[in-house]
């Protein structure tokens, strides 16, 4: 009966059932960290549509690899299991694989589509949106804040 | 009769075949129904010669491949929306850019979005002060959040503070924003897309799907400023801004103290949260159900820098 039961289990590893799943980044920055937690020290960074292998999981977060190699844990927002397809013109968004398996980078609404809008509407003024974006605190001050706080650490 | 009709339009292929699409997505509620109504009009397209087998199979697969409902629009897509929705709110309301200000709340806000359900967006959570007496407070879908002086002194503390952001967090993180768009807004864009996915979008495919974006614009933006989310949507955000209190540190109680200073303020005619908010004691009760009382107080370290941050206001 063990025996079965062990040629079982080399049998669905075999198989690939067990296998490592492949996730994209579906943000446009992301940073991986040694631990499960934004308080972690970056090892390495990510950008949209880049591929890594999920090694394991934990209360959100994903351990993942890069195809360099590089290892780190990145909140499971910031991944999709969907390929994203960065060119419009690839293979995968002409002939390719259901909206299961792909998502379209820049298609729909997208940098194009903002720039025709503006055209359309001559009052309309991005300066300050852009502005905005440029406020980011970085990881370190943002410890040194909650820390300083006496909030989560 | 019908089959003359369908023949007629199907004269120009690939319009014949959009149009077609369209109308059958149009009718479409679900995402399902649009997959298998995109299908049928395929199919019917390839059986009057509109266009070949692998045509509609392209069709098919790219149709599943854009957005059909809000909850298939990419983190990208919600990004731009976002940026649109917050630059539609800065053409009522002006900035005001104080560094320190606007430093210290995007401090407070950072923080918080990292102890939420969705740390990450595409272009990440960012805050600004608008320069307004209204007490109001806007979230633009993706993380854009904009809060008006007025609201901010309202709070008489970090934690209080914080409560705000949350909410306006909890509204990011539950695609509050997307959800306000439409049904059949997406149908348009969708049906262009489908067709030219492969390609850089042509004049007047952009027109479509840029009438499609400007539409789902003014679907957000309307809720935002003027008729607000359902009572059911604020709870949520509410439910949200608790359990990211809670793993910030803060005092989840806070937000009951705020909607308790909103209450001495609120007057149901004005035309800023008290038109597109639920009335705070409906809030308070909400939140009561789940155990949350009021707090009032805060760590010392925490009110030192709010008193710091906030003195020019």
């Amino acid at each position: 009966m063990k025996k079965w039961i062990l040629m079982g289990c080399a049998a669905l590893v075999a198989s690939g059932a067990w296998a490592a799943k492949e996730m994209s980044v579906q943000v446009r920055d992301g940073q991986l960290r040694n631990r499960a937690s934004f308080l972690g020290t970056v090892t390495g960074t990510v950008a949209y549509g880049d591929r890594v292998t999920v090694n394991q999981t934990m209360a959100g977060w994903c351990e993942v690899a890069k195809a360099d190699g590089t290892t780190g844990w990145i909140h499971e927002s910031a991944l999709t299991p969907k390929r994203v397809v960065l060119s419009s013109g690839a293979a995968d968004a002409r002939t390719g694989a259901s909206g299961e398996e792909v998502a379209l980078a820049g298609k729909g609404f997208s940098k194009e589509v903002e720039a025709e809008y503006k055209k359309q509407n001559k009052d309309i003024d991005y300066t300050w949106v852009d502005w905005m974006g440029k406020q980011t605190v970085p990881s370190s001050q943002l410890v040194q804040f909650l820390k300083q706080g006496d909030l989560a650490q | 009769m019908k089959e003359i009709a369908m023949k007629n339009i199907l004269k120009n292929k690939w319009i014949g075949t959009a149009a077609l699409v369209a109308a059958l997505a149009w009718l479409a509620t679900g995402c399902d129904t649009v997959n298998q109504l995109t299908e049928l009009g395929t199919g019917i397209a390839v059986a009057s010669g509109a266009i070949n087998t692998n045509q509609a199979a392209s069709i098919n697969r790219t149709t599943q491949a854009v957005a059909k409902t809000f909850q298939d629009i990419t983190p990208e897509q919600e990004y731009y929306i976002g940026r649109t929705v917050a630059a539609t709110v800065l053409l009522g309301y002006k900035p005001q850019p104080a560094e320190d200000l606007n430093g210290y709340l995007n401090q407070v806000g950072q923080a918080l979005a990292q102890f939420s359900a969705r740390p990450e967006t595409f272009g990440g959570y960012h805050f600004m002060v608008l320069d307004s007496d209204e007490i109001n407070a806007f979230a633009a879908p993706g993380g854009l959040i904009l809060a008006t002086r007025g609201l901010l002194k309202c709070c008489k503390n970090e934690d209080e503070l914080a409560s705000v952001l949350a909410h306006e967090i909890g509204h990011v993180e539950k695609l509050h924003g997307l959800r306000a768009i439409r049904t059949g807004r997406l149908n348009s864009a969708l049906t262009v897309l489908a067709v030219e996915a492969g390609k850089n979008l042509g004049g007047e495919q952009l027109a479509e799907v840029t009438k499609a974006f400007d539409e789902s614009i003014n679907d957000i933006a309307t809720t935002l400023m003027n008729s607000g989310y359902s009572r059911k949507l604020e709870f949520e955000a509410d439910a949200a801004a608790i359990a990211i209190l809670k793993k910030a540190g803060y005092q989840p109680g806070a937000l009951v103290a705020m909607l308790e200073n909103m209450a001495k303020n609120w007057d149901s005619s004005r035309k800023d949260f008290a038109a597109t908010h639920p009335a705070p004691a409906d809030r308070i009760q909400e939140l009561q159900k789940s155990g949350v009382a009021s707090s009032v107080a805060s760590a010392p370290a925490r009110q030192q820098r709010f008193l710091a941050a906030t003195k020019s206001l």
